[in-house]
């Protein structure tokens, strides 16, 4: 199945060049649909997660497809929908640095503290 | 940083089993690697459901109706988290969806084989959903985030999938002599395409090995091929059925069962569009398509209307939609 290979779609080049040997198709030009991220609380008390994202005209429809798409199984209580276009991300190849002011604050563990045994409910 | 430290900081990476995640850089040949496999693993579950929705109609009872629409429903969600999953690797659904239909992007071969009876839907389930697992499981530890989490989430739906295709195929053995012998023969069909699924032999298999250096494959082809060799001939037996192959029998120094020559040469013909359906699967995509457009376009548009204010709604027209659809592809 997706072990078939080679002789395909090894022929994808970069970016905006690619079905150059493919023969065109009528009605390319579709505009696409904006895309969602779907987050779903999945009992309540917890957090909404995360689980993917998903295609739609506007957030009505994105709910609904959330639904459709990702609680097949009663796996959410709750689904929030953000336009990716929203989300900001850090940068992963700042984490170094970004996240170096923490590496050497041991001192905001409680196992940094030496306390004798006797002490208890602590 | 020149590339080739940035290649050995990703092997690292991947060596650790630290997850590679949409905005990481990584090697070029990896981001096509995982685009080429994931947009097919897509295609399939979506031309997949093509050989099951014919059957829906003619479902022997409401429990297996209801079941297999369930089933042909969890295909089209796999279908839409492999897409995801490819989309952050910088592929658009458009562009993956027109090398489906140009013939460029393939999906698994096996959805090229006809449904003629109903025993058809137990086999599907038992013997392509049970390779399609074999393959998928080692997948849900995918060096690549996105994909690996697409996968978990697909394998746990997948076990209902083989589990009821079995319990079709049991009912059927247990049935009249009519029953028993459409079991046979459909598990006759699907046996070979089956066990070809896993792809070509290691030996002519040049991919794999990048692919394992890389973790997103964990298993060979012919490693998983074997094992679903090995699972399959035990449980034919609490059918009391037969596997059609004369050559299929246990080796007890391999601690495995010998199995016969597969005949590649219908693998490929079928990979290349000579399979007795292949015309007809990629037709019923393309169909889908064209005749949806309207329907993509209206919810479009819609969308556009409802999101302007009152007043430029009576302006209105195609100029101004065509505007917004502009800003949207932004």
């Amino acid at each position: 199945m997706n072990l078939i290979k080679k002789y395909y779609y090894g022929d994808l080049p970069d970016e905006h060049n690619s079905g150059t040997n493919a023969p065109p198709i009528a009605g390319v030009e579709e505009p696409a649909w904006p895309l969602w991220e779907i987050f779903i609380r999945s009992k309540q008390g917890l957090d909404h997660k995360h689980v993917g994202s998903l295609h739609a005209t506007d957030a009505t429809m994105a709910i609904e497809n959330a639904r459709d798409v990702y609680t097949r199984r009663q796996e959410g209580v709750s689904i929030w929908v953000v336009e990716s276009k929203y989300i900001h991300a850090s940068n992963p190849d700042d984490a170094e640095s970004f996240y170096e002011p923490a590496n050497d604050k041991v001192y905001r563990h409680p196992t940094f503290y030496d306390l004798p045994d006797e002490l208890k409910h602590m | 940083m020149p590339v080739q430290n940035r290649e050995e900081i990703f092997q690292k990476k991947v060596d650790k089993e630290i997850r590679i995640e949409p905005k990481d850089w990584m090697p070029d040949q990896y981001r096509k690697t995982l685009i080429r496999q994931i947009s097919q693993h897509a295609h399939s579950e979506i031309v997949g459901m093509l050989p099951e929705a014919n059957w829906i109609t003619r479902a022997p009872s409401l429990r297996r109706k209801a079941t297999l629409i369930a089933k042909v429903q969890d295909e089209a969600g796999h279908g839409l988290y492999l897409y995801s999953a490819a989309e952050t690797l910088g592929i658009s659904r458009d562009e993956m969806i027109q090398q489906l239909h140009s013939g460029k992007a393939k999906y698994s071969s096996i959805f090229n084989y006809p449904t003629l009876t109903w025993a058809d839907m137990g086999s599907i389930g038992w013997l392509v959903d049970g390779a399609a697992i074999m393959n998928q499981v080692p997948l849900c530890r995918a060096s690549y985030g996105p994909y690996s989490r697409a996968m978990i989430r697909i394998c746990k739906e997948e076990s209902f999938h083989q589990r009821q295709g079995f319990e079709i195929l049991l009912t059927l053995s247990k049935g009249n002599e009519g029953q028993r012998s459409m079991c046979q023969e459909s598990i006759n069909r699907w046996w070979w395409p089956s066990i070809m699924m896993f792809g070509p032999n290691d030996d002519s298999s040049p991919n794999t090995a990048q692919s394992m250096k890389w973790k997103i494959k964990r298993f060979t082809n012919d490693e998983l091929r074997q094992r679903f060799v090995d699972v399959c001939a035990e449980q034919v037996k609490i059918l009391g059925m037969s596997l059609p192959d004369p050559d299929l029998k246990w080796n007890e120094e391999r601690g495995h069962f010998d199995f016969g020559a597969i005949n590649w040469d219908e693998f490929w013909n079928v990979v290349n569009g000579n399979g007795p359906c292949n015309k007809e699967r990629l037709e019923a995509r393309k169909k889908a398509d064209e005749e949806g457009a309207w329907v993509r376009e209206a919810a479009l548009a819609y969308a556009n209307k409802k999101s302007r204010p009152p007043s430029d709604s009576v302006i209105g027209g195609r100029s101004l939609s065509t505007q917004s659809n502009e800003a949207s592809l932004k």
